[in-house]
C-alpha cells in the first residue's frame, strides 16, 4: 500500500463528501502538464474505472489509476493551514523538484 | 508548497489556473465574503477569525481609511467622518434618504446621489462602499492565495437600477469583476439549494441590524421570480436590544444615564439578547459611572413580551407581501429565515406560526446569503460543469418602460421578466411635423410617472415632420444580466437612432456622467423653446391660410387700399414666421387679427343676409321650432 491519507485529511475528505450528498471517494493522480512536467489531480469519485485502485485510509476511499501510480508511492496526503487558507498537502517523496508555488514537480 | 482544494470528477484546475470566484453579502450593518472550496460554500475569516466585516468606514485627515471593527469602535469618537449604513445612501439622491436631519453626517446634494463631507474630503456612496469592498478582496485574495477572477454580489430585490448600477460601480472602483449582482433573498435560497428543490413559492425573512425585508420568490425550472418584495427600513436586531435596554432602566429605576453608561448598557442588552437565544435566562450586570450596580435577570418569557410589538410589526409587511403576490400564507412551500436577528426564539416561533411550518434555520443566518453567493459565483467562474451545467436566471424586480402623453407610464418590460432580456414596442408622434421625440425611461409599478422612479432621459432627433401618428418609431429595452438597462429608440423609416445607457448620474467619480446630466438639463430648456416657437409657428401659417382663403372668396367686400393693408399685415406675419423669435410672431398674429376685423364683420353680415334673403319673418320664427 503506497499512499497515505492522514488523519486531518481523511476527516476532511469524508466532510466535504457528506456536504456534497454523493460520490465514493477521492480520487489522487496525476497528469502532464503545468511548468515543471506534472500536475496533481484531486477530485471527487462517481465512478471506478477499470484500471483504478482502490484503497481504504481513515475510512476514506482513496482511488488512484494505474498510471499515477509509481508518482505517488510513499506519498502523504495532509490537511494544512496556512495563514487564512487551507486545503489538502501532497507530500511527495518521489518529487526532485517542483516550481516556485508547488503546483507542478518532476519526478 | 501549493494547498489543493478537491474538485469535481474531471474538473482538477490546470496549475497556475484555478479560477477563484467570490461571493459577497455587502450589508447595510455587516458584510462577509464566502467561497467554494472542495465542493462546499465556506465563509472567509479575517486575521482574527471573525466572519463578519461591520460594514463602517472611518475617514482619517491624512487619508487613511480604517474599515470595519477598528472603524465602528471610534463610530462614537468621530461621528462625522465614521460612515455607517453607507448602503442606504447607495443611489439615492437626499430627497430619497429617510431621517437625513437625524444623521451626523454633512451631506453634499449632488445630482443622483448625495455625497458625504469628510476631513478627507467629499467621498460618494460608491468610494464608501468601494472601501468596504476592497477590504474583502483582500482578505479573500489572502484566503485563496491567488488572483480573484470575479466577485457575485448581492443586493436587496428592492434595489432599483441606480442602486444596482452604483453596486457595480462600487466594486469596479474597488478593482472586483463582478460577475453577476444577484438578489439576495435569492442568494439565501440557493444557499439552501431550493433551486435544485421542487418548483413552488418560498418566502424569505431577513430581519438584519437595522432593516427588515421579506420577499417572496417563485421557482420554476431553475428560475427565481421575485413576486412581491416589502419591508421596514427602520426595524432590525439593534431596536430589540434597544427594548431591553428600556426595560432594565425600568425595572433598576435608573437616573438618565451618561452616553458612557448608556453605551456600555446596550452593550450588555445585546449580549443578553444573543444568550437567550441558547438560553432560559440572561444576567444584566454592569458597575455604573456612579459606583450604582445594575444587576437584573431577563428571563426568555419576558424577552419575548416586551419585544411583542417588534415582532409583530415585522408580520405586517410579510401579510402585505402575500397579499401584493396574491397569495395566502398556506400557498409557501418554504420559509428561509436570513439576519442574525432571526437567531431569536420568539421570531422563529412567530414565523413558524404565521406560515403553519418550521422555517430554514440549519444554515448561519448572517452567512446565508454570501454562501448563496459564492456558489453563484463558483458556477459563473465556470468551476462546475458537466450534467450540472445551469445557469441561475434572476429576474427583473420592478417594471421598466417610458413616460407617454399626459404623464403616464407604458411599461415595455414587466417585473419578473427573467434576464437578460430584450423588448421593444412601437411609438409614434403626437403632433403634425414632430421632428423630435423625448424619451423618458422610468422605473416602477404605478400608472403616473410622479410615482415611478426615473432613470434617464434622452431624445431622439431629426424624424421627418409627418402628421401625427404616421411616424414609426421603435423603442427597445435591453436588460443585461445584472439587470442593468440600455434604451435605444429608432425612427423606422429614416433609421434615424439615439440611446442610452441607463447609467444613473451621481456625480465626480465619474465626469461622464456628470457631462451627460448638464447637457440634458441644457436640452430641457432649448426643448421647451423650440417647442414653444413651433407651436406659434405652426398657429400663424393657420392664420395666413385662413386670410387668404377668405380673401379669394369675398375681395369684393374690400376697398383696394383695405385689401393692401391686409396683404401687407400678412408678409409681415410670414417674414417674422421664417424667423425664430416667438415674441415677433405672436404680435404679428395680433396685427393681422386686428387688420381682419372690419372684413370678418362684413362676412359675418354676408352671410347672414344669403341666408335670410327670400324668407318672411314668419317662417324664421317656425323655422326654428321645427
Amino acid at each position: 500500500m503506497g499512499v497515505t491519507l492522514s488523519e486531518s485529511a481523511a476527516k476532511h475528505v469524508a466532510n466535504f463528501l457528506q456536504k456534497r450528498g454523493k460520490g465514493i471517494g477521492l480520487r489522487l493522480g496525476v497528469r502532464t502538464s503545468g511548468c515543471s512536467g506534472m500536475a496533481y489531480k484531486l477530485e471527487f469519485v462517481d465512478e471506478v474505472n477499470e484500471d483504478d485502485q482502490v484503497f481504504e485510509q481513515n475510512g476514506v476511499k482513496v482511488i488512484i489509476d494505474a498510471k499515477s501510480m509509481p508518482y505517488l508511492e510513499g506519498m502523504e496526503l495532509d490537511f494544512a493551514r496556512e495563514g487564512l487558507n487551507e486545503g489538502f498537502k501532497f507530500n511527495n517523496p518521489n518529487v526532485k523538484d517542483q516550481c516556485g508555488c508547488g503546483e507542478s514537480f518532476n519526478v | 508548497m501549493a494547498l489543493f482544494q478537491i474538485a469535481e470528477p474531471g474538473e482538477s484546475a490546470a496549475p497556475h489556473e484555478h479560477k477563484l470566484a467570490i461571493g459577497i453579502d455587502l450589508g447595510t450593518t455587516n458584510s462577509l465574503v464566502a467561497t467554494v472550496r472542495s465542493g462546499m460554500a465556506v465563509c472567509l475569516h479575517d486575521a482574527q477569525g471573525r466572519p463578519l466585516l461591520p460594514s463602517v468606514v472611518r475617514y482619517h485627515v491624512d487619508g487613511q481609511v480604517d474599515v470595519g471593527y477598528e472603524a465602528r469602535k471610534t463610530q462614537a469618537v468621530d461621528p462625522k467622518n465614521t460612515i455607517i449604513s453607507v448602503k442606504r445612501f447607495m443611489g439615492r439622491g437626499k430627497q430619497d434618504i429617510a431621517h437625513v436631519e437625524s444623521m451626523p453626517y454633512d451631506f453634499i446634494e449632488a445630482p443622483g446621489m448625495v455625497k458625504l463631507k469628510t476631513h478627507a474630503g467629499i467621498k460618494s456612496p460608491v468610494e464608501v462602499s468601494a472601501e468596504i469592498l476592497k477590504s474583502l478582496k483582500a482578505r479573500a485574495e489572502h484566503a485563496l492565495a491567488g488572483e480573484l477572477l470575479g466577485a457575485v454580489i448581492t443586493v436587496p430585490a428592492y434595489f432599483d437600477d441606480a442602486q444596482r448600477q452604483a453596486t457595480k460601480d462600487a466594486a469596479r472602483l474597488a478593482g472586483l469583476n463582478v460577475l453577476r449582482l444577484l438578489n439576495e433573498p435569492t442568494a439565501a435560497a440557493i444557499a439552501y439549494g431550493l433551486d435544485n428543490a421542487a418548483e413552488g413559492v418560498y418566502a424569505v425573512y431577513d430581519l438584519g441590524g437595522g432593516t427588515f425585508d421579506i420577499s417572496i420568490l417563485k421557482l420554476t425550472k431553475g428560475v427565481f421570480e421575485v413576486m412581491a418584495t416589502g419591508g421596514d427600513s427602520a426595524l432590525g436586531g439593534d431596536d430589540f436590544d434597544h427594548r431591553i435596554f428600556c426595560w432594565v432602566i425600568e425595572q433598576a429605576k435608573l437616573q438618565p444615564l451618561s452616553p458612557e453608561d448608556a453605551r456600555r448598557l446596550m452593550m450588555r442588552c445585546r449580549e443578553a439578547k444573543e444568550f437567550l437565544t441558547n438560553n432560559p435566562e440572561a444576567p444584566i450586570s454592569l458597575r455604573l459611572g456612579s459606583d450604582e450596580m445594575v444587576d437584573i435577570k431577563l428571563d426568555v418569557q419576558t424577552f419575548a413580551e416586551i419585544t411583542r410589538t417588534l415582532v409583530s410589526k415585522t408580520l405586517q409587511p410579510v401579510k402585505k407581501a402575500l397579499r401584493d403576490a396574491g397569495l395566502r400564507a398556506d400557498d409557501i412551500k418554504g420559509v428561509v429565515m436570513v439576519g442574525g436577528a432571526t437567531r431569536m426564539p420568539q421570531i422563529q416561533k412567530a414565523v413558524g406560526d404565521f406560515f403553519r411550518q418550521e422555517p430554514l434555520t440549519n444554515l448561519d443566518p448572517d452567512k446565508v446569503v454570501a454562501l448563496g453567493a459564492a456558489t453563484q459565483a463558483n458556477l459563473l467562474a465556470g468551476n462546475k460543469t458537466g450534467k450540472d451545467d445551469w445557469l441561475l436566471l434572476d429576474v427583473i424586480p420592478l417594471s421598466l418602460g417610458l413616460e407617454t402623453m399626459g404623464g403616464l407610464t407604458e411599461k415595455v418590460i414587466p417585473r419578473n421578466s427573467t434576464i437578460p432580456t430584450a423588448r421593444a414596442q412601437e411609438f409614434t408622434t403626437y403632433k403634425d411635423g414632430q421632428t423630435a421625440m423625448a424619451i423618458h425611461v422610468v422605473q416602477g409599478e404605478r400608472e403616473m410617472i410622479a410615482d415611478c422612479r426615473s432613470l434617464a432621459r434622452f431624445e431622439l432627433r431629426g424624424i421627418p415632420a409627418m402628421v401625427a401618428g404616421a411616424a414609426r418609431i421603435r423603442v427597445t429595452f435591453q436588460v443585461d444580466a445584472d439587470g442593468l438597462l440600455s434604451v435605444t429608440a429608432r425612427e423606422q423609416t429614416t433609421g434615424v437612432e439615439a440611446s442610452i445607457n441607463v447609467k444613473p448620474s451621481y456625480g465626480l467619480s465619474d465626469d461622464e456622467i456628470a457631462g451627460m446630466l448638464k447637457d440634458s438639463m441644457a436640452h430641457a430648456k432649448d426643448d421647451a423653446m423650440a417647442r414653444a416657437l413651433r407651436e406659434a409657428q405652426v398657429e400663424g401659417e393657420r392664420m395666413i391660410e385662413a386670410t387668404e382663403a377668405a380673401l379669394a372668396e369675398d375681395a369684393h367686400l374690400l376697398s383696394t387700399a383695405e385689401i393692401d393693408k391686409i396683404n401687407t399685415t400678412i408678409a409681415k406675419l410670414r417674414n417674422s414666421i421664417a424667423g425664430d423669435n416667438r415674441r415677433l410672431i405672436n404680435l404679428a398674429m395680433d396685427d393681422l387679427g386686428f387688420e381682419t376685423q372690419t372684413f370678418a364683420h362684413r362676412r359675418m353680415d354676408q352671410s347672414i343676409k344669403k341666408v335670410l334673403s327670400g324668407r318672411k319673418v314668419n317662417d324664421i320664427a317656425t323655422g326654428e321650432d321645427a
